[in-house]
């Protein structure tokens, strides 16, 4: 990025958030997590630039916690800070449907949205209308060692069960060598230890609410699932694990300490990548364990660009996502940094491409995104959708407060049974409060 | 003092206090270090202290992503304005509280500190709507008014407290001599009241650049200062002990450097009045 | 002794400060005060009805509040124990004659210079992180099992990072103070017998008790809305055994988008920081006669 300290400063004293734009130079500010693929694109603003003179770009690029915060902060208050704001699937549907979002309906012919993945696509639509495009789609699966799984004696099958799982991971866990047979997120938080434990819990026939919106954490079904979680990450897990989130467990794949580790698909990239990962070529996939009951533990997420009603710059904000998303940014990333590196999980045409077929990671991507139904996401009946997430503003809160909980029993703080007991209170007075339970 | 030290004493308290201060000092040292090594060498076991590859990659990685010297000028624009626009404001109200006391004069400066204590998550909405409202958000004219608010107590109590070691006589002495309340504080108040000023100065622009809740709240693109930047660092995909080194030292060295060169004076200004 | 003109005089230079900072207090207090009456939740725009005192009920009885209360007192008292203690001591040894005092006083002053968000994710990653970081390091070396200090011990980890901030802050004024002590006097001490100890507890504490009470008063206006050092570390857990009242406010507000509860949980933390600021001003009232 080259520095423009002095019109810069000028325009910061002047013209401010009011947004006062001349004619010819629009600048968009766009407000990113700081995720590798999103890096990426923000090393290829040039090209952006290239192709449509006359609109800047300014990055706001945070860590997703605070990301978060700060533009739904925005948008809630119609602040204004934002062009393109990153979001997930859970933030879409909710915003969408109170009129935050610019509908993306109207996007050029060229920019094929039949393309996209009906998955991720569904679940950025609310009535018909398209409200975010998708940047990366991701859903979960098994990353393992291959060489440690030989060792082991063992063969990992493409849809394996959580039997089969803790099996490996016991036989792939050797202390003394700092190898750990399963690495999980542990951390608090509705998109940290919540999302792969309501996968989870999906696979173990447990739900979040019935239909009455009555939490069911008292279900044997939710204890199984913790339980079973508990007695993994106690026995096979590395230390610390109340405090890894998917960084932290990236970390300790790529160096070498995990047998087994069950996250987003999008980390295939990473721990294939030579460069940062020391165990690069010994990584194999599956598709994420089950039960036998039908649904598997992988959930659905994509974070996508989407462009906050009431922009002054509409024009060139959607001139940005469409280039962001479309099909020549992914050929882009292909000519510049090789296809593995690719965002994935958006289009389906690039699973169609020879080349990017023959990368280790695609089919069981793709796999894993199809096999997600965020809109019939439990065994039982449910009256929300989302995978790993209920999409009501209520679920962020209620969410990280469970996965303290749950965090604090993984710590050794609190048995299951209590963590459990706790959450159940926490959500039921939650629900009681917000209206849902009469 | 007044009796021979033995060299031995000497000797055993100058290790003890080095071997301190060393040990203090490490975690920012470490952070330093470990800003030239690899990722790979970063959380390398067993750590290295010197022996490795120094690079300088990783500085250039984050001066590509971000545009460092925007960030530190805006640290800089706010943390200074905010300083003095905060000076300008405190010093006439030290100044009449220390010289000029009233009965009310202790309750004001109490009442004053505790506004200090209001915790800034309550009041994040409200000021966030008003500043929406006003054009103020990601301005640095907005953080600068916040950050003289929020520390404006501070600056009045250490002032305040410095004033009132100026010995009145002095002051007596020059209004026998006619001089004018102009007078008397050009003349006679400014060249002692300096040093406080200046300590005060100090501790403000160090407390402003690291106010790490305000700055990150009001701010987007335009106005945001390095604890922004550390923002975007803070937990990345992959390895990033070396980056996020890097940053750090990026972020907390201007601020080091300019406390080391100026500590003597900061120290003087550092009392509260602690000190009679 | 001041004139009439004088004293209008300084009425007229205390009061843009009176004003600012009374504008500053009551214009988010009002509003605060507002919303904390009010549903109000920022995801869910509409017509947010009066609810009276039902976002009080749900914050004073949130399990949550009792802990990040306790929390909060054990935070700011660990803190202000370690520091001072450690303080006093620091000064005292600062105050030796020795080699190069200038350079160790610039190494412990260092870490007040460090922006808090900057020494937690330092303290975070590099030394407390169970796996990479250096005490796991120095754990393995010494042949035990590295402890994760975060899960296991978030609050006195949380302590010890904070209290790494302030100490050089309570060491400096200690110090300052310190070098004031009369020599002459302490040495008329000595020959009169008075041991090492008894010269500490007889004269430099009372001697110091000014001091200390400005370190106490200062540090706490700051402990109290400790909050960047939580969120990067712990946020708050594992359960809510790290969560302070500012961070409680935070999660309720901003990470629940409940303006109405976060506003009652401010207006709550209000009034319990003014409880502390009374008891302190008192304390300060008599020991530091402004």
């Amino acid at each position: 990025m080259t520095i423009r300290l002095s019109t810069l400063l000028g325009a910061t004293a002047l013209c401010a958030a009011a947004g006062i734009a001349s004619a010819q130079d629009t600048t968009i500010t766009i407000a990113t997590v700081n995720n590798g693929d999103m890096i990426r694109m923000q090393g290829l603003t040039d090209d952006f630039k290239a192709k449509n003179p006359g609109i800047d770009v300014e990055w706001v690029t945070l860590e997703e916690n605070v990301l978060r915060q700060r533009v739904t902060t925005d948008v809630a208050t119609k602040g204004g800070q934002y062009d393109v704001m990153t979001i997930g699937t859970y933030e879409v549907p909710i915003w969408g449907k109170q009129g935050w979002l610019v509908s993306l309906n109207d996007l050029p012919e060229s920019y094929d949205a039949d393309d996209i993945l009906p998955a991720i696509r569904g679940g950025l639509t609310v009535d018909g209308e398209l409200y975010a495009a998708p940047f990366y789609g991701e859903s979960s699966m098994v990353m393992y060692r291959t060489d440690l799984m030989e060792k082991a004696g063992l063969e990992m099958p493409d849809a394996p069960t959580w039997a089969f799982i803790k099996e490996a991971a016991a036989a792939m866990t050797d202390k003394d060598g700092e190898i750990y047979g399963i690495c999980l997120r542990g951390k608090a938080g509705w998109g940290e230890n919540m999302a792969f434990l309501t996968a989870m819990s999906n696979s173990y026939g447990a739900r979040w609410f019935d239909e009455n919106w009555q939490p069911q954490f008292d279900s044997d079904a939710w204890k199984a699932t913790l339980t079973d979680y508990l007695d993994l990450m106690n026995n096979y897990g590395p230390p610390g694990s109340s405090s890894n989130g998917f960084n932290e467990n990236l970390s300790l794949f790529q160096t070498g300490k995990c047998g087994m580790w069950i996250d987003a698909t999008v980390a295939a990239s990473f721990v294939t990548n030579p460069t940062d990962s020391s165990v690069a070529d010994k990584v194999g996939f599956a598709l994420a364990p089950d039960n036998g009951l039908g649904k598997r533990g992988n959930w659905l997420w994509a974070w996508s660009l989407g462009i906050p009603a009431g922009t002054q710059k509409e024009e060139a904000a959607k001139k940005f996502v469409e280039w962001a998303t479309s099909k020549e940014y992914l050929a882009l990333v292909a000519e510049n940094e090789g296809w593995a590196n690719v965002p994935p999980g958006t289009r389906q045409s690039l699973y169609d491409n020879a080349e990017y077929q023959k990368v280790p990671f695609a089919k069981m991507t793709l796999e894993s995104i199809n096999s997600a139904d965020p809109t019939n996401p439990t065994v039982d009946p449910v009256p929300y959708t989302g995978v790993q997430f209920v999409a009501i503003p209520e679920f962020q809160g209620i969410a990280t407060g469970v996965g303290q909980q749950f965090s604090a029993a993984l710590a050794g703080q609190m048995s299951a049974e209590d963590a459990l007991a706790a959450a159940q209170t926490m959500a039921t007075r939650e629900m009681t409060r917000a209206g849902y339970i009469k | 003092m007044a009796r021979a030290v033995t060299t031995n004493r000497k000797i055993t308290m100058t290790v003890i206090a080095w071997s301190i201060g060393f040990l203090i000092f490490f975690p920012i040292l470490w952070t330093v270090l470990t800003s030239f090594k690899s990722e790979a060498e970063a959380i390398a076991s067993p750590p290295s202290f010197v022996f490795f590859d120094w690079t300088i990659e990783n500085y250039g990685i984050v001066m590509e992503r971000s545009n460092y010297f925007r960030f530190f000028m805006n640290s800089v624009v706010i943390s200074v304005g905010s300083t003095l626009i905060g000076l300008i404001i405190a010093v006439p109200a030290a100044w009449s509280m220390a010289f000029v006391p009233g009965k009310g004069t202790k309750n004001i400066l109490m009442w004053m500190l505790s506004t200090k204590m209001l915790p800034p998550v309550g009041v994040l909405i409200p000021i966030y709507l008003i500043f929406k409202n006003v054009g103020l958000l990601d301005t640095r004219t907005g953080l600068v008014i916040v950050l003289t608010l929020i520390n404006l107590p501070i600056i009045i109590w250490m002032l305040y407290t410095y004033f009132k070691e100026i010995p009145v006589d002095i002051l007596e002495a020059a209004r026998m001599d006619g001089a004018s309340l102009r007078n008397e504080i050009i003349y006679v108040l400014t060249p002692m009241a300096v040093p406080g000023i200046a300590s005060t100065m100090l501790l403000n622009i160090i407390l402003a650049w690291n106010e790490a809740f305000w700055t990150l709240n009001l701010t987007a693109a335009n106005a945001a200062p390095l604890t922004a930047f550390i923002a975007s660092y803070s937990s990345p995909e992959g390895l990033f002990y070396a980056k996020l080194s890097a940053a750090s030292t990026m972020a907390i060295a201007p601020i080091l450097i300019m406390g080391w060169f100026s500590q003597k004076q900061l120290v003087r200004g550092l009392t509260f009045g602690a000190v009679k | 002794m001041s004139t009439q003109h004088s004293r209008s005089a300084a009425r007229l230079m205390i009061s843009p400060s009176v004003i600012l900072l009374l504008a500053w207090m009551i214009i988010p207090l009002s509003l605060t005060l507002y919303f904390s009456f009010l549903r109000y939740n920022l995801l869910m725009p509409g017509a947010n009805p009066f609810v009276g005192f039902e976002n009080y009920t749900y914050f004073l009885t949130d399990p949550a509040f009792f802990s990040a209360l306790t929390n909060t007192l054990v935070l700011v008292g660990g803190v202000l124990i370690i520091t001072i203690v450690g303080g006093v001591l620091l000064a005292l040894l600062l105050d030796q004659p020795m080699w190069g005092q200038g350079i160790v006083r610039i190494l412990v002053i260092a870490p007040f210079f460090v922006m808090p968000t900057v020494s937690a994710l330092v303290w975070k990653n590099m030394f407390m992180n169970p796996v990479n970081g250096l005490f796991a390091y120095m754990a393995k070396f010494l042949g035990l099992q590295p402890f994760d200090f975060l899960a296991h011990a978030p609050l006195a980890s949380i302590i010890l990072i904070v209290s790494w901030q302030w100490l050089p802050f309570a060491t400096l004024i200690l110090l300052t103070a310190m070098q004031s002590l009369d020599s002459e006097r302490m040495e008329a001490a000595e020959m009169d017998g008075a041991g090492p100890l008894a010269r500490f507890f007889y004269m430099v504490v009372p001697h110091l008790s000014r001091a200390i009470t400005v370190v106490i008063l200062i540090q706490t206006i700051f402990l109290l809305s400790v909050f960047a050092e939580i969120l990067v570390t712990t946020n708050g857990g594992p359960g809510t055994s790290s969560t302070n009242l500012t961070y409680l406010v935070y999660a309720q507000s901003l990470l629940n988008f409940d303006v109405g509860g976060g506003s009652a949980g401010g207006v709550v933390a209000i009034i319990l920081a003014n409880i502390v600021a009374i008891f302190l001003m008192r304390m300060i009232g008599k020991n530091l006669d402004a």
